[in-house]
């Protein structure tokens, strides 16, 4: 059984004092409901996900009491793409055929600080300041540009493109154009990356109403067909975040994995792809997953970017609602806001920030502590 | 004289007279990791044991630490007296690629594949006056 995304909600990213987390996830679920045209009574089952604002179930006491099994997911920043997989095999496995997946967030300002003890390191690792994500993202970006030759004003074209992308999406947190001196110029996080180069908790909800394909015109027109969605955790030798130790001998990520199997499973190539969302947790996080998502030879990413077949009227536009850079993450909305941007801009409804030439096949890709990755392929 | 104390147990000899770090290597397959675990990630296998690591190697990769971490840091200092750290990945040969804090600060004298060696320093004085003993790693002449 094919399944389709039939509905999208999503609370506008950023700060908003006057709304918990999970009234965020409610706001979104609500106009999810309304965008398939159907009651939260209707829904026979979701997923969801939330890292800081309490059990994503919870929303059962905003939407109201139905009785429906609702199972939390938490899979660090890939908590989105988990959730929707878990409610893609639902539907695909017969069991149910109209589902809801939601995720909200929203964080303390400043830098994530995880505990080591969750993910089975000694209190050490963290007392000596290296329990940081950020961390791991320079290491990984300053190699890569070593290996494959990326300067550093590519670094902040990226950052460049994604403040533009915002800027016309008014859901975005960060709607103004930042330019690439000032992006270079503001202060050094962790080097080489700056503060404009990453981006940071923030807070927002996201919702999709996901049915059986055969019955997805009973709710929508413009229904959006998931043809891949694949989770992959790390295997020995990848290099990752909050790792004491890596492997003399490196191989692929959970990204290049996920993303093959998710290539595979959807029976299309990379070049078939007209728009895409790669986790961009930092600039260098989207220049490296261009290349372990198939989409260029490593290397080549400072050709592309340098000309500008990143962009929304690119060859291939990456991040167009802006990314992780321009929305902030809140851990469990994250991923679905990929997904959110993708069904728009396949419905062609992504107004300034929609790509040209009627995009066919879109695709999202998420990465999260301790290794982890999930894509998906949509189709219209 | 204060009383010292290793930051853990079981990462390091220290202070045995020439310390080293440690690393559980896999029977099996060959595969060494930092820390010392029982199973091996490689293979999955537990037929591990306990050895020490080298003490030279080179830096694989690197960054440095510009703003003080929220806790679990644990360092003594206080926003008005942190100071910036570097971190790296140093490979050490026959072993495996160890993650630590560098003893250099400034990214200016910091460059992949430059020769490494691992030491072991006070990191912080606890409240009850103990010093507390941790590795770093530090260019090596």
């Amino acid at each position: 059984m094919d399944v389709a995304i039939v509905g999208i909600g999503i609370h506008p990213f950023g700060r908003t004092p006057s709304r918990s987390g999970l009234q965020q996830g409610a706001f979104a679920a609500r106009l999810a409901l309304q965008d398939a045209r159907v009651e939260w009574k209707d829904i026979q089952f979701a997923f969801g996900g939330s890292a800081s604002s309490g059990s994503a179930d919870a929303l059962v006491n905003e939407l109201g009491l139905t009785g429906l099994p609702f199972i939390n997911v938490a899979n660090g920043c890939a908590t989105g793409g988990s959730s929707l997989i878990s409610a893609y095999n639902a539907i695909k496995s017969g069991e149910y055929d109209l589902g809801l997946v939601a995720g909200f967030d929203k964080h303390d300002r400043g830098a994530f600080n995880a505990d080591p003890k969750e993910l089975g390191l000694g209190e050490w690792y963290g007392e000596v300041g290296m329990m940081l994500t950020t961390q791991f993202f320079a290491m990984k970006i300053q190699k890569y540009m070593n290996d494959y030759n990326i300067s550093e004003n590519t670094l902040s074209k990226v950052a460049e493109k994604s403040f533009i992308n915002g800027s016309k999406n008014p859901n975005a947190w960060r709607t103004e154009p930042i330019g690439v001196e000032q992006i270079a110029s503001s202060m050094m996080v962790n080097n080489p990356l700056t503060k404009f180069m990453f981006c940071s908790p923030s807070e927002g909800g996201v919702a999709l109403i996901l049915s059986s394909a055969d019955k997805a015109h009973r709710y929508t027109d413009t229904p959006v067909y998931l043809k891949g969605a694949t989770m992959k955790s790390r295997r020995f030798g990848s290099f990752e975040v909050f790792a004491p130790s890596q492997a003399l001998e490196q191989v692929d990520g959970p990204t290049a994995d996920a993303s093959k199997a998710a290539f595979e499973m959807a029976g299309v190539g990379p070049k078939d792809i007209d728009v895409m969302q790669l986790q961009d947790t930092e600039v260098g996080a989207e220049i490296m997953h261009m290349a372990e998502n198939g989409f260029c030879e490593h290397g080549e990413q400072e050709t592309l970017i340098q000309a500008g077949e990143t962009h929304i009227e690119g060859s291939m536009p990456i991040n167009t609602d802006g990314g992780c850079i321009a929305n902030g993450e809140p851990i469990g909305a994250s991923g679905l806001r990929q997904v959110y941007e993708n069904v728009l801009q396949l419905r062609g409804q992504a107004g300034e920030h929609q790509v040209p030439n009627d995009p066919k096949l879109a695709y999202t890709h998420v990465y999260g502590a301790p290794g982890i990755s999930a894509v998906t392929i949509l189709q219209r | 004289m204060s009383n010292q104390v290793p930051i853990a147990e079981g990462l390091f000899t220290w202070p045995s007279k020439n310390p080293a770090l440690l690393c559980s290597r896999c029977q099996d397959c060959g595969i060494a990791t930092f820390p010392a675990a029982e199973s091996c990630s490689a293979c999955s296998g537990q037929n591990v044991v306990v050895e020490e690591l080298p003490g030279r190697g080179t830096l694989w990769t690197w960054t440095v630490q510009q703003f003080m971490p929220k806790t679990p840091y644990k360092s003594g200092e206080t926003p008005e007296t942190f100071k910036p750290y570097g971190v790296g990945y140093v490979e050490l040969p026959g072993g495996v690629r160890v993650e630590g804090r560098l003893t250099e600060n400034n990214p200016a004298k910091l460059s992949i594949g430059m020769d490494m060696e691992v030491v072991f320093e006070p990191y912080r004085t606890e409240e009850n006056g103990d010093e507390v003993i941790s590795f770093f790693f530090r260019p090596a002449a």
